[in-house]
């Protein structure tokens, strides 16, 4: 922090100076526009709070199941104890009372519901699976999904809405139209009948939700070339891109090294706050049985597991609360860097 | 009219325009017929030699920003031709327009939109050079300190972003970028009047320099009449898309033969409070470049207009010595 402030103090003054006779020998750091946004990001608390959440959720799924070898993502615990039921029955015959017992040996071979303990940091669920580490495993799946789907997003949002905003026209007007059709298809219901296919189709249990995902990529980019058309359209009228037709650059260098870098602010705010979102869509979709499919786990197939008994829900808290917190995290965390990114970007807060 | 006359490429003339007229369209129908359309520029003809400068006035919207940007076949000319160098590059496609951005350039009204934001004034200047392939790669940055030398900014600034610069000093990187490219001929739109006075001094001082040094070619589009006094060989006056005078500094200073021109020139200030100004006051506004008016298009305007002026337009005349201008009066 105070390296910071020293920092800011020398660019003040060097600016301040700048018309004077300066002496060449003196190295003074300016700072380029990258850098200041990273400086401004840095001051606001919450977007510190954001990357504090987001990077402990990544370290949390990803390098805890190296360093926790303990239990399996699909590794039952089978240590279940033999169980005695007593069951104790009267007879009255012919004014003399007997007493029926009966013993019955329940042997179980899976220690499921246990209560969490310094074997199971967090317990057991329904099928004897370590909670905990599942909340590593599944964090995995949403993390990487989530990146994945928000990466496809932008990069066929940013080519389609590039296309469409550089050369106008016919162009602008079939891709735009294209954009309305596809935000108007319902999102759900057409996941379902997918979700059906795959269910029908032999695809593994692990990779469809990457199919899935591939499809909400396909109805999601509609949002991010709307930006970035909106953005060029208006970068493209900029005199320094008349100055880049003048010195005779090529196309994809006016559109790749002129526009795009100008619309990069924009584009990755719309990338952190849609990163949220991918998140909880994916859960939604394990949640509703769509996404990853038993035996493997996600946050929104772990919250699922209330579903199948209430006595879960009211009792056993240690099983579907911890992943809501994870989802509440991520999904918080995001936003926040989001927000602070756009206050950071924002080129009217200079200061 | 235009196409009778027989073109001929004058060997000394870096630029020859003939005729140039571009026109947008306002309305279209569905069909994409033209219904309506705005007459920016029309039927301007000059030759301009290696080493001169054009001054190009006029008032705002008479359609010099469009001249300047149609001669860099930024907007393609609707008719009329552009030859610049013995070539005529009227038609020729991006890709055979590519070679010749290099040899023409342009330096623009607004030195705040016109460099980009997020590059610093080192990339800035060495993108056209290495693009171009203007010196080997590993002499772009001394050729750009060399440049930037010349153009007055410091070498420290190679690393700064535009952000960090006032007007007179963005003005310069704008001018060093024009030049980085070693140009023939650079239109300057207006490449002062964003500027406050003793900057703008500066910048034509720097202007002057630089044609000197590198025996660049100007076309210099302003309103400010002063500024074109001092840096112009000859003076085009344009008035709503046409060029109605045009000639050498002296001839049109000293006898201006076009009551547009008469009355423009009436308007520069003599800085003495005790001069009583003879000031030709023109009635009403420029008519819109949409909808134009029949005859002498000044008709509207001018103080001695006659008959005539409403029916026919004047033709465009030499009045000796290359002093041209478009008038009935004169006769």
């Amino acid at each position: 922090m105070e390296d910071v402030t020293k920092n800011e103090n020398q660019n003040e003054a060097a600016t301040a100076v700048a018309d004077t006779e300066v002496p060449l020998d003196r190295t003074v750091r300016l700072m380029s526009p990258t850098r200041m946004v990273v400086r401004r990001f840095f001051r606001s608390k919450l977007s510190i709070v954001g990357l504090i959440m987001v990077v402990s959720l990544f370290v949390f799924s990803f390098l805890g199941p190296v360093f926790y070898t303990q239990w399996g993502e699909i590794e039952l615990d089978e240590s279940g104890k033999t169980e005695y039921s007593v069951s104790q029955t009267t007879y009255t015959v012919n004014g003399k009372e007997y007493t029926l017992r009966q013993t019955t040996e329940k042997s179980l071979k899976d220690n499921f519901l246990a209560p969490p303990s310094a074997e199971h940091l967090l317990g057991t669920d329904n099928e004897g699976y370590d909670i905990f580490v599942r909340l590593m495993y599944g964090g995995r799946i949403s993390l990487i999904v989530s990146f994945i789907a928000v990466f496809l997003i932008t990069v066929l949002g940013v080519i389609m809405g590039g296309i469409a905003g550089f050369f106008g026209g016919a162009i602008d007007n079939i891709i735009m139209r294209l954009c309305d059709v596809l935000i108007c298809l319902p999102g759900v219901p057409i996941l379902l009948i997918i979700s059906t296919i795959l269910d029908a189709s032999d695809v593994d249990a692990k990779y469809r939700i990457y199919l899935l995902m591939i499809y909400l990529t396909f109805i999601s980019w509609p949002g991010t070339a709307r930006l970035v058309r909106g953005q060029i359209l208006s970068l493209r009228e900029q005199e320094y891109m008349v100055a880049a037709e003048a010195m005779g650059y090529s196309v994809p260098r006016k559109i790749f090294k002129h526009l795009v870098p100008n619309v990069m602010p924009q584009l990755i705010v719309q990338m952190s706050l849609s990163l949220g979102s991918m998140i909880l869509y994916e859960a939604t979709l394990s949640y509703l049985n769509l996404g990853v499919k038993a035996p493997y786990a996600a946050w929104g197939t772990m919250i699922n597991i209330i579903s199948t008994n209430q006595d879960i829900l009211q009792n056993h808290l240690n099983v579907w609360v911890p992943a809501g917190i994870c989802i509440v995290i991520a999904v918080l965390g995001f936003n926040f860097i989001g927000d602070g990114l756009r206050d950071a970007l924002d080129p009217k807060a200079r200061r | 009219m235009a196409d009778e006359r027989i073109f001929q490429y004058n060997s000394d003339a870096i630029l020859e325009v003939q005729n140039l007229r571009k026109c947008f369209p306002i309305k279209k129908t569905i069909t994409g017929k033209v219904t309506q359309e705005l007459i920016a520029v029309d039927d301007v003809s000059f030759k301009l030699s290696a080493g001169e400068t054009l001054g190009i006035v006029g008032e705002s919207g008479c359609g010099k920003t469009t001249l300047g940007r149609a001669i860099l076949k930024l907007h393609q000319p609707t008719s009329g031709r552009i030859i610049f160098e013995g070539q005529d590059i009227t038609d020729y496609k991006s890709s055979q327009m590519r070679e010749i951005r290099r040899k023409m350039q342009i330096i623009f009204q607004d030195p705040y939109s016109s460099i980009p934001p997020r590059s610093t004034v080192g990339g800035i200047l060495s993108e056209p050079v290495s693009v171009h392939k203007i010196v080997p790669k590993e002499q772009v940055k001394d050729y750009v300190l060399d440049l930037m030398d010349k153009c007055g900014l410091r070498d420290y600034y190679y690393e700064r972003y535009p952000h960090e610069f006032s007007g007179g000093q963005r003005q310069r990187i704008c001018i060093a970028r024009a030049l980085s490219v070693q140009p023939k001929l650079v239109i300057c739109d207006e490449p002062v009047s964003a500027l406050d006075v003793s900057i703008q001094a500066q910048i034509i001082n720097l202007l002057k320099k630089l044609q000197k040094d590198m025996n660049l070619t100007y076309v210099f589009i302003s309103h400010d009449l002063s500024v074109v006094k001092f840096i112009s060989d000859k003076i085009g006056v344009m008035y709503l898309g046409n060029m109605v005078e045009y000639g050498t500094k002296a001839d049109i200073f000293s006898n201006p033969l076009h009551p547009y021109t008469q009355a423009l020139f009436s308007a520069i200030p003599y800085p003495d409070p005790d001069v009583k100004m003879n000031r030709i006051i023109l009635k009403g506004d420029i008519p819109s470049p949409a909808n134009p008016p029949r005859g002498c298009r000044f008709h509207t305007r001018c103080p001695y207009a006659k008959d005539i002026c409403k029916e026919a337009a004047p033709e465009y005349k030499d009045y000796g010595n290359g002093h041209c201008a478009a008038c009935h009066l004169l006769g």
